[in-house]
Formats: structure tokens, sequence, C-alpha cells
């Protein structure tokens, strides 16, 4: 029996076509994956099925029943829930206010009612949450429980996530995953919406993979492995990074001692931190989201002011330097908001000079030529699918790093500080990031990598050191590293003094 | 049975230049019914408005003298928003480069043109400046909201003028509230002999030329819109988003602060009570309606220009009040900025 039939979608937007003739269904009781690069259609189909968008041609069938969905209300009514990747919670409202808000009937809501159901909810679903706390007190993983809460509540039975991984750290992700597999029991249906190929492989029954708005096949998890949903993603079997051996070090590039930053809430972000990066290699910094990298990464970056501490780049002392004098000491900062950090209003050829426009005046004036010839340039280089005067707002997410990278690269910089460089990105971005990194390496370059993806630092790191609550666990080299030891220093152990790599 | 939606999608990009022009209908169709209460026929009101200020040439003078201040506090607005600084204290900011004009006009006795149109400029400028700082600075060093201080400096330079004209400034002869007449020296010469057109339209040209050439042609340019777009971009990029700001800022001060002293040099030739009459807030619908760059900046002046010389003659003609002109002005900053916003959505039929 299908939970649901889609048959046939077209979707036009102007001359885009982004569902070209898709096809899609999904068992009762099957956890479904869609997987595909960014910009190949799932989300565009989902939006679909919740009624946020209507499609231009082709059937939606749910419980076996032709239907016709054009808001999420119809959907809510057809028991189909979504939960976004951006919440819809109203962060001063409690758990219980929030699941009934929105809700047609009287005007008078008995509060104390709702919670009491609201906890009934709760415990029948098994998806721990306290009716009466208040949204903004929650974190982004029980926002999320929240969120499902919501949906089941409103007795969807079948439920859509669009990259629910994508804001959770490691442990959230296995608290998610295990009430997905009891409410899979309880007959709910899920479309799990993801990049990331090992989620899929654990959690879902089927695949179907999605590129460029058309059906790239539907699979068998059990048939299949990572390699072949790879190669139906992007077309071309090219998955991780092959590495080297072990390699000479260079001399030492950045040193980083006893730096201690506090956090905008007043708390110690990063306590007493030392990290030295020589020339020649790529130290990860690996750890769960939250434990100071983001605040590492702004020091680094000259956005941040540290508590006591140094930071010396290439023999210059960095330690209060705004991000001007940052760049001038050869620091070249891929940051992990690409979006707040560069303009998306201005094009493509603006962003890229906009950290070194002193290189492109003449006589005072912008040198409009030399512009435009560095961003074409820099646009071929890089392999960008841009133009110069496009709006860099209106790039994916991949070409929008790429903008970054290409920026920042250009400079030469004797030191990159990239933080998670990859996030959000499709295969074919990824890889071509981390071909970048290890090109700068072999350059000569000194990288951090900042990233709490565990194979990225895994495949790319010649040394490896673990951040865990602002501390430096320990540091390993990248054939000691195994994902086991890795694992018990990001979760806090630190490292035995004996097996500390020099 | 079909029902209308509205949803969220950005129109195409060529619809945005033609906003001003779309809104100009409508506020028409809005202020008709005003119009219609005030006693006048609408359709002779409009014809008031956009034909008869341009039918004459005399008239289509007046009407460049009416944008000349325009032209100028448009351009300080519209130069403070570009960077992303939200200076609605061009009223005050004319005012002040008002007094220091008056000044200048009272302490030059007997100087060359040569001497004393400059020192005008700079005297405007200058005051303008001056009466911009504190919010400036207030906003760069402590983060107050400067639409709120800007605003708030409005309302004391009245006080300080009031205070000049009842007091130290009077004119000793007519006891008139109003500052003694500059010295010939310093007068903005006419354009065309026997018309108000003056010196001070040349000014405001040149000064929007300038502006545009600093926007979009140099670094400083480049720096400013980019803190304008997202200042966390570009503090990202090692733009010192304080000191570009406060720069913008004084500068947009001093341009406002110009238009004050063109209305001296070029119109009164002495300080009054009743000089601005909201041309510091005119401009800032000057700057919206214009799309905050030169060319629109421009042309929404001189359009507001001709409302402004067909409310007199319909008040004249008519026996209107004057202030339906001013009506027409807000119906169509709001109508526009409406406007803007509602491109983002589109309405769709659904079955």
């Amino acid at each position: 029996m299908h939970a649901v039939e889609l048959k046939g979608i077209v979707k036009k937007f102007g001359d885009l076509t982004a569902l070209d003739h898709v096809n899609f269904d999904l068992e009762k009781g099957e956890i479904h994956a869609l997987l595909g690069e960014n910009g190949a259609g799932k989300t565009t189909l989902m939006r679909i099925l919740y009624g946020l968008y209507t499609e231009d041609e082709g059937q939606i069938r749910i419980n076996e029943e032709p239907a016709v969905i054009h808001s999420p209300k119809d959907a809510i009514k057809l028991g189909v829930g979504m939960v976004t990747q951006h919440f819809t919670l109203v962060p001063t409202l409690t758990v219980a206010e929030n699941l009934v808000l929105g809700e047609s009937g009287s005007i008078a809501v008995n509060l104390a009612d709702v919670e009491k159901k609201v906890a009934a909810a709760s415990e029948r679903f098994g998806i721990p949450v306290n009716p009466k706390a208040l949204i903004k007190h929650l974190s982004v993983g029980e926002r999320q429980r929240v969120e499902i809460l919501k949906a089941l509540y409103h007795e969807a039975n079948v439920l859509i996530l669009d990259e629910p991984t994508a804001v959770l750290v490691p442990q959230e992700v296995d608290v998610l995953f295990e009430a997905l597999l009891r409410l899979q029991k309880k007959g709910l249906s899920v479309i799990f919406i993801s990049h990331h190929l090992n989620e899929v492989m654990h959690i879902c029954q089927r695949v179907t993979v999605l590129r460029d708005g058309k059906n790239s096949g539907t699979v068998k998890v059990c048939d299949t492995d990572m390699k072949e949903l790879a190669n139906m993603m992007v077309g071309r079997e090219n998955f991780g990074v092959k590495r080297q051996d072990v390699r000479e070090q260079g001399k030492v590039e950045l040193v980083i001692e006893d730096l201690c930053v506090t956090d905008k809430k007043g708390l110690e972000a990063l306590k007493h931190v030392s990290l030295e990066v020589h020339r020649n290699e790529i130290l990860g910094l690996a750890g769960v989201s939250g434990n100071g990298q983001a605040e590492l990464s702004a020091v680094l970056c000259g956005m941040q002011k540290i508590a006591s501490g140094k930071v010396i780049a290439g023999g210059v002392d960095i330690s209060h330097a705004d991000p001007n004098c940052v760049c001038a000491a050869g620091v070249g900062r891929i940051p992990e908001d690409r979006h707040a950090n560069m303009i998306g209003e201005m094009t493509v050829a603006e962003n890229l000079i906009l950290d070194q426009m002193n290189n492109f005046k003449k006589n005072g004036f912008l040198d409009k030529g030399k512009i435009q010839k560095n961003a074409e340039e820099l646009i071929k280089r890089f392999k960008i699918k841009a133009k110069p005067q496009d709006r860099v707002r209106t790039l994916s997410g991949g070409n929008m790093q790429k903008v970054m990278i290409a920026r920042t690269l250009s400079q030469n910089p004797s030191i990159v500080i990239a933080s998670q460089p990859t996030r959000g990105l499709d295969v074919g971005a990824t890889d071509y990031v981390r071909a970048t990194l290890l090109e700068q390496r072999d350059r000569g370059a000194a990288v951090l990598l900042l990233s709490e993806d565990l194979e990225e630092i895994m495949a790319l790191s010649d040394r490896i050191a673990v951040i865990f609550e602002g501390k430096i666990m320990g540091i390993l080299s990248a054939q000691e590293a195994t994902a086991e030891k890795l694992g018990l220093m990001m979760a806090g152990s630190p490292l035995s003094p004996e097996r500390q790599a020099a | 049975m079909t029902k209308l939606k509205i949803e969220r999608a950005a129109a195409p990009g060529w619809v945005k230049p033609l906003i001003p022009i779309i809104a100009i209908p409508v506020t028409f169709l809005i202020t008709s019914l005003v119009i219609l209460l005030a006693g006048a026929n609408p359709l002779q009101a409009f014809y008031q408005f956009l034909v008869v200020p341009l039918s004459t040439k005399s008239s289509a003078i007046e009407v460049l003298v009416k944008s000349t201040p325009l032209l100028l506090t448009g351009a300080a607005a519209a130069f403070a928003f570009a960077g992303g600084y939200w200076n609605i204290g061009g009223e005050g900011q004319l005012y002040a480069g008002a007094i220091m004009a008056a000044w200048v006009g009272m302490v030059f006795k007997g100087v060359s043109p040569w001497i004393g149109i400059p020192a005008m400029i700079v005297g405007g400028m200058l005051g303008g400046l001056i009466w911009a700082f504190p919010s400036a600075i207030l906003k760069v060093k402590l983060g107050v909201d400067e639409i709120v201080t800007t605003l708030l400096m409005n309302s004391i330079v009245t006080s300080v003028v009031s205070y000049l004209l009842n007091g130290p400034w009077r004119d000793p002869e007519t006891m008139w509230p109003q500052s003694p007449d500059i010295d010939p020296g310093t007068v903005f010469f006419k354009l065309i002999p026997r018309t108000r057109l003056h010196f001070g339209f040349i000014v405001a040209v040149v000064v929007l030329i300038i502006i545009w050439i600093v926007i979009n042609r140099t670094g400083f340019g480049l720096k400013m819109r980019a803190i304008g777009l997202s200042k966390e971009g570009a503090r990202f990029a090692g733009i010192k988003v304080d000191k570009t700001m406060l720069i913008v800022a004084l500068v947009s001060g001093a341009i406002a602060g110009l238009a004050g002293a063109g209305e001296v040099a070029g119109i009164q030739f002495h300080l009054i009570d009743s000089l601005s009459d909201s041309l510091g807030y005119s401009g800032v619908i000057v700057a919206t309606l214009g799309g905050l760059n030169s060319i629109g900046v421009g042309l929404a002046a001189i359009f507001l220009g001709m409302i402004d010389t067909g409310a007199q003659t319909l008040s004249r003609t008519m026996g209107v009040p004057v202030y339906l002109g001013d009506v027409v002005q807000s119906t169509l900053l709001l109508v526009t900025l409406s406007l803007f916003l509602l491109q983002n959505f589109r309405l769709r039929r659904v079955k």
C-alpha cells in the first residue's frame, strides 16, 4: 500500500525546469530517502507535496486516492506533515502553545488541557518534551523534536524531514534516529531528505535519487552501497579523497598560545588553547559542534576579541588585529557562514575584490576593466558557475563557497583557516573544496581545518587535534588516529600523555 | 470556483525602476478623494500639478528653483541611505547650514564674489556637518539609533533658529524676526536674469554628479555600499565600518547644509524661520523615489518641484489649501514604499 505517490510531476520557475516528470512513491511504514545534490529538486518536490508550491503537471495520490493540495492546510488534513530546515516555532511561546497555534476553533484556549494532551502525545510517540518549556530555552535538537511532535499531534502519518541532521550535533542525530525508528514501528511513513550517504544507508529502506530535476533511480538500501549512490547523484564515481602517506613537516607558520576567549553570553568559550600549524600541513580540528570551534575561527578571522593569550601568524602578532591586518599577515579565511560574510546583493566581481580593493585602483578610481578581468579569471580558475555581474545571492551554496574560496586563495595566503568549508555543499562541490585545500597544502600553506565531519578530518589532515568544551583534548598524527580514539576525545576524555604526538 | 492566493515571489528585475512611475497614477487616484473634499476638481488639480508647471517658460524655471534644495536634500539622504546610515536629519542639517551661511553673509563685508560664494559653500557644508556630527558619533561609538537622534536634532535646530532671530540676529531696523541681509558679495548669482534660478542649481547638479562618481567608481563607494548591504560582510572583508559610516554621515550632513546655504544665498538673502518648510523631510521622499541613485534623485526632485509649483497656482486659482501638494507628496512616498514591498509577492488564481 502506498502512503504517497507522485506521478510525472513538472514544476517550472520561469525558464528553469526544476522538476521534469518526476515520479516518487512512499510505502506505508517505510523510511524513504530523497537524495540529490543542491538544486536537484528534492526540496521543490517536497514543497509540492506539502502545498507550498503547486505542480504545473502531474498527479498526487495519498493513500491510493487522488489528492489536491494547494496549501499546507490541505496537506495537514491529508495527514502529511513537514519539518523544514528553518523551524517555524515562536520562541517566546511554550511548547504546548506552539502546538495548538493556528488551530481554528474557540477563541479561549484551555492551556492546562492542551498541556495535558501534549504530554500524553509526547509519551505516546516517545518524543520527550516538556509542554511548559519556552521554545527559546530549548536546544536546536529539542526544537526539532517539538516540530516533529507538532506534525504528529496534527495526526500526520507521513512525515517529511528536510535535511533534519544538518542542524544537529552527532548525539542529537542518534536521538532523532531512535525516535524515527520507534515511530516507524507504529506505522509512520517518513521521507528523509539528506546529503549524507551514511545516514541514508543507516536509517532508510529505499532511496530515490534526483539529479538535475529528473529521476536518477530508486533503489533498496540493502541492494546498494555508498559508491553507487554517490554515482547516481553526481553521475560519476568520485567519492572520498585519496590521501598521501607520511609527509615532512615544514616550519611553524601559525602559533596559537594559551588563548582564552569569552563568548557573547559571558561564558568561557576557549580555555587556554595552544596549537601550532606548520607549513605544508593540514591540521584538522575535530569536535562536536559548539565546543569552541566557531569562536576560534572568529578570532583567527579577526572578527572576535580575545580575553588573553596570543596568536602569531608568520611572525606577526595578530592577537588583537582587525580583519584587515589579519589578511595582511597572510591569513586566508574561509568562514563558517558564507551568507553573512559576503554581500549577497553585490555582484560576484565586486565580492571578489572586497577585501583587496586597493589592488584594483587607478588614479584613485576603481579600475572596472581590471575588476572584470579578475572576476573572469577567477571564475575560470575556480570553476564557478556564474557570470561576473551575477549577484552572489542568486548562486547555489557551492558556487557561493567557490567565490569565497577564490577571493581568499587568489591572494596566495601563507595560512588558510577553513571553517566547516563543505557544510551544506553537494558531493561535487565538496570534492572540489577538499581537493583545493590539499592543493594549498602542497603549495606550502599552513592549513587549519575546523570541521564537524570526522570523515573529512580523517581524509584530509596530517595531524588531528580534538576540541572539547573549549579545551584541546590532544593531538594525533593521521596514522595514529582512528575513529574510536577521536570519538573518545570528542566525548571529553583527554589523550593520555604517553600517546601524545610530538 | 476560483480563489486568489498571495505567494512570495520576487518580481523580475525590470519591475523595480518602473515602480515610481506606476506609483504616480495610483497616488493620484488616492489623493483625488482629498482633493474632492477640499472642493476642487481632481482632474483640474492634476492638470495644475503635471502640465501647467511646464507649460510656460517662467513656471518651468520656477520648477527648477523649487527643486534646487530638493536635489541637495535628496542627494544627502540618498548618499547616507546607500551607506546604511539612516539620516532623517536633513531638515536640521539644512537649517544649520543656513545659520552658518547667514553668519558668513554678515561677517564677510564687501567681499568679491570670488571669495564670498566659496565662503558660503564652505560655511553651509560646515554647518550641516557640525549638526550631523553628534548623531554620527553616538551611532558609531555607542550604537545609538541614528533615526531617532537625527530626527531629534531637527527639533533642536528650530529652537536655535528661533533664539537667533528673536535675539541677537533680529533685524534692528524692521524688528522682524529675520537676520540682517547678507553681503552682496556672498549672494549666489542668477543663472537667468529676472528669475529666481540661481547658482545653487549648478551646485546641486555638480553634487549629484560627484556622489554618483564616488558611490559607483571609487573604493570608498564600494566600501559604503558594502556596509549599506551587509555590515557583517563588510567587516569580514576588512572594511572599517565605523570610520566609513562616520564619513558617510558627515558628508550627508554637509550636502544637506549646502541646501540651506543655497536658500539663504540664492532666494531669501537672510535667515528666516520658515526657510525650509520641510525640505529636509522631502529629501527622504526624493531619495526613496529616486531609488538612491543620482539620476533618479534628479528626476524625483524635479517632479516634487512640479507638484510644489502646481500646488501654489492651484491654491491661487481654485482657493484650496496649498498643503494639498504635501498630501500628494506624502501619499506618493507611501505608495512607492508599499509597491517596493508588494513586488515581492504575486497573486495567483487557485482552482
